[in-house]
């Protein structure tokens, strides 16, 4: 195997955004798995990519569009997720398909070729240059920082919210900052992943992570691996195959989670859970 | 004379279209247990969340351990509060154990930017003694019952050093020796710590005879309160609960049971 395309500074680029993409969407994934919300993360990458997408449309950066657009549809789901409705689903699901029509509507209108829209579709991991990975470092950066800083909030919010609440944690700003750090993340990572597919790389290696441990600050950390190691080797089968960088490793993050489903010790408990129920019979 | 911790003034607190509350006064004394009683939707769980300053009131005003609850103090204030909510399913899989759920009650006290210390753990393991659960220490919080949950709970409330105790249906939904159990224990620790207690229940089985006063609720109002003997007659409950005086009768003679 020829590895002298490791050499290249566009590799180099490719690896490290793999590299700190991988952490900062599996960290919020964390949040995403266990504040029960997968729905709000799919919603608000849709609405970046909308938000991206008008960018491209009137000329101006499209990260900022992108940036713009999930704060907003946070503003939206937030309340929604905050006061606890018993199906948000429904609200999210409206918001959800609206914002995938407004981005249609966007690349509808937009004149000329459609490249830069489909590249913010599938992502390419490939082009990605030197300030895209600085923002992308940066937003890594704090949120990681913030899960360090602010661990025991983050963790008595994740756990309960009106129970934080009552002892007197600020839990409504731990909320609305996580959903805060999500559009953030999403933003910084849609060149590279693409506004399809950014989803999986924040819920897929947080999924894994949560079928194999009990402990809070174990998932974090093996959900950040998962995600690098989704990114590097999705980037090696990219390389290898010639095929887009985003499919190979959003694919390469559900492996992960489906070898992590089959070995999960979580699931253990449910047989031998089940067992004394079939004795009786 | 004993001082008052709670005072509420007229409370109304609505959500949506429904009024919760609509006008409720009451004074609790420092150290009395208080039992507060109602059908379901009668406004027990809004009382308790008004105390906390998790409620929003439309008017009227709270007093709470020598201040007004305002929206800025509700806060700091809230930590003097401990409160027991009602049993939630918990995740079977959420990854934390039952000693670092009790630790969630030390961390308001803690603040930003402190992690706990040997003394925390040191309360933390103290309450997990006091309600019995440190052979469960280590267990992940989704794997225990019920009546362990709640036990963590209390345990949790308790890090916390409250002033005051508020507890919501701690014993629905648990099964009689369960029950029973919860009731003792929270009939020591409010005698051992000193504390002022607030138990919501609809359950006539689950009301502890420690209580002080017994604060009967309908409609989101205060129907009557007073002593037990006085206020949980066969008339009363009948009224309260729209159910025939015989149907009453029957179920205290199953009560008793108990």
């Amino acid at each position: 195997m020829d590895l002298s395309i490791f050499g290249y500074q566009f590799m180099q680029n490719a690896i490290l955004s793999a590299f700190l993409g991988g952490i900062a969407c599996a960290t919020i994934g964390v949040f995403v798995v266990l504040m029960h919300m997968p729905f709000i993360g799919v919603c608000m990458s849709h609405a970046a990519f909308a938000g991206a997408l008008l960018g491209l449309w009137l000329g101006f950066n499209p990260l900022v569009g992108a940036f713009t657009f999930s704060l907003l549809s946070a503003a939206i789901i937030g309340p929604l997720a905050d006061r606890g409705e018993l199906n948000p689903e429904t609200s999210l699901g409206v918001i959800f398909s609206l914002m995938l029509g407004i981005a249609f509507l966007f690349m509808g209108l937009m004149p000329g070729t459609k490249s830069g829209a489909l590249e913010l579709l599938w992502g390419s991991i490939l082009t990605n240059t030197r300030s895209d990975i600085i923002f992308l470092g940066i937003v890594t950066v704090v949120v990681v920082g913030l899960v360090f800083i602010f661990y025991k909030e983050i963790q008595a919010t994740i756990f309960h919210r009106d129970m934080a609440l009552a002892v007197g944690i600020p839990a409504t700003l731990v909320l609305y900052g996580v959903l805060f750090l999500t559009g953030a993340t999403i933003t910084v990572s849609l060149r590279s992943i693409g506004g399809l597919l950014i989803f999986a790389l924040i819920l897929n290696p947080a999924a894994a992570a949560y079928q194999l441990t009990y402990s809070m600050k174990r998932m974090f950390l093996l959900s950040a691996g998962f995600g690098v190691l989704s990114g590097w080797t999705g980037l090696l089968f990219s390389y290898l195959f010639n095929i887009p960088s985003g499919a190979t490793i959003v694919v390469t993050s559900s492996v992960i989670f489906m070898l992590a489903a089959i070995f999960s010790p979580k699931r253990k408990v449910k047989t031998w859970q089940e067992k004394p129920v079939s004795e009786e019979q | 004379m004993r001082a008052t911790v709670i005072n509420i003034e007229d409370a109304v607190v609505s959500y949506r279209e429904d009024i919760a509350l609509r006008g409720v006064s009451l004074k609790v004394e420092s150290g009395e247990f208080v039992g507060i009683v109602g059908p379901n939707g009668a406004g027990k769980t809004t009382l308790l969340t008004i105390v906390n300053g998790l409620g929003k009131l439309l008017s009227g005003r709270v007093w709470v351990l020598g201040n007004y609850l305002t929206p800025s103090n509700s806060h700091s204030l809230r930590k003097k509060v401990g409160y027991v909510p009602q049993v939630e399913n918990i995740d079977p899989r959420m990854p934390m154990n039952v000693r670092e759920v009790v630790m969630i009650g030390r961390y308001g006290l803690l603040g930003l930017f402190r992690k706990p210390g040997k003394h925390d753990w040191e309360i933390v393991d103290e309450m997990l003694e006091l309600v019995g659960m440190t052979h469960l220490a280590r267990r992940p919080i989704g794997h225990l019952s019920g009546g362990e949950q709640q036990r963590v709970a209390i345990a949790r409330c308790l890090a916390q050093e409250p002033e005051l105790f508020l507890l919501d249906e701690p014993t629905a939904s648990l099964d009689w020796k369960a029950q029973t159990e919860i009731l003792e224990l929270v009939k020591r620790i409010h005698g051992s710590r000193r504390l002022t207690t607030l138990f919501v229940t609809h359950d006539l089985n689950a009301l502890p005879v420690a209580c002080d006063r017994v604060v009967l609720m309908k409609d989101g109002l205060i129907w009557s309160e007073g002593s037990p003997d006085k206020l949980l007659t066969d008339d009363n409950l009948s009224q309260l609960y729209d159910m025939p005086v015989s149907a009453v009768k029957r179920r205290r003679r199953e009560t008793i049971l108990v």
